[in-house]
């Protein structure tokens, strides 16, 4: 499965989730795929995907999913202790896995021989889902609890054009969207 | 005079602070224990600086205020994160720092990032200020909350070794 359709398949299931994308081809392709004011793309901090996400568990109601990647949570492996002793109750961290920086150029990263879900599992996340071909959040939809979700996908990024959103409106929009209502 | 922690604290609650990520330094000790007493405030305890604004920017996409407490080492953790996601964004947080390798400094080891410090926040532009007495850091975190709120930006909590 290519990193777009698991996106897609994702988010066909969401309903009013928040979402918050991981940096370079992963927030382009989530744009192209659908475009929200629920989805805050990120243009930088590389590592940052799955602490905005815990943040903004912590801070309000509504569930988040946060779409990281594998070259992603290795930056900021501590991010899942962080979690996992904070125990938010509406937080779905997916990962992405292709096993490689996929938006600089598909170099192996580490999560080519080190298996993420044995590492969450180590950490003590109990709800823990693997997809390799099929991706099924009903069961995923129906915790209320910090949940780690490994999605393989194949190396390479889709042919899809840079968010041409700045910055501060993707964050004033989500804001709108999380607060102003 | 005041004690330094109270007063510290005091200032976050008057200006509503309502979100604090912490990572330790034996400076921040009491004023930690004071955030993770409080009821009303959010206190998480994160393993590294660059983490913890992360979760404060994600925090406040969520509504609250928020506010970090670390050593000013912490800093340079997280220069990335303060110029690719706050200052690209826009995104306000008050930093209470620590900031070791300042006179009085008995560990040789703190005192190249504690020089270094000042010109990684001019480098990033980031407002600061440098409170040398409590009187002064209750007026001065008021001042900093004021103008992160206007602007949506980061602003720095300088304090020394001689504060606390
Ligand atoms: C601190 C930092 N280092 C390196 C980069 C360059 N970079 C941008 S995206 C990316 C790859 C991220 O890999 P992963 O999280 O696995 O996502 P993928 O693109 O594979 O889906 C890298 C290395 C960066 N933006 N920031
Ligand atoms: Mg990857």
């Amino acid at each position: 499965m290519e990193r777009i359709e698991a996106i897609q398949k994702i988010t066909e299931q969401l309903n009013d989730e928040l979402i918050i994308c991981n940096i370079g081809f992963p927030s382009r392709e989530l744009y192209a795929v659908k475009d929200s004011p629920n989805n805050f793309y990120m243009l930088g901090s590389m590592g940052m995907a799955s602490s905005i996400g815990l943040g903004l568990a912590l801070a309000q109601k509504r569930r988040v999913v946060v779409l990281d990647g594998d070259g992603s949570l290795l930056m900021n492996l501590g991010s899942l202790v962080t979690i996992f002793n904070q125990k938010p109750n509406n937080l779905i961290l997916v990962i992405l896995d292709n096993g490689c920086y996929g938006s600089t150029g598909s170099q192996c990263s580490y999560a080519s021989t080190v298996n993420l879900s044995r590492v969450a599992e180590a950490v003590g996340f109990k709800n823990l889902f693997l997809f390799w071909n099929e991706i099924d959040f009903s069961e995923i939809l129906n915790i209320n609890e910090s949940i780690f979700v490994h999605v393989k996908v194949e190396k390479g990024n889709a042919d899809v054009p840079v968010i041409d959103i700045e910055p501060e409106d993707i964050k004033s929009r989500f804001i709108e969207e999380v607060i102003g209502r | 005079m005041k004690d330094s922690s109270q007063t510290i604290y005091q200032a976050l609650k008057n200006a509503g602070i309502n979100f604090v990520v912490s990572l330790p330094c034996v400076n921040l000790g009491k004023l930690m224990e004071m955030v993770e007493c409080d009821i009303d405030v959010i206190h998480v305890p994160v393993n590294r600086e660059e983490e913890g604004f992360g979760i404060c920017a994600g925090a406040y996409l969520g509504g609250k205020k928020t506010a970090i407490l670390m050593q000013n080492s912490g800093l340079g953790n997280s220069v990335n994160v303060l110029a690719s996601l706050y200052k690209l964004y826009k995104i306000p947080i008050i930093m209470i720092i620590s900031h070791r390798g300042t006179e009085g400094e008995f560990m040789n080891a703190q005192v190249p990032m504690g020089e270094a410090t000042t010109g990684v926040l001019d480098a990033l532009e980031i407002t600061y200020f440098n409170p040398k007495t409590p009187e002064d850091a209750l007026k001065l975190i008021s001042k900093a909350v004021t103008h992160a709120d206007m602007e949506s930006v980061p602003v720095g909590i300088l304090l020394e070794i001689s504060f606390w």
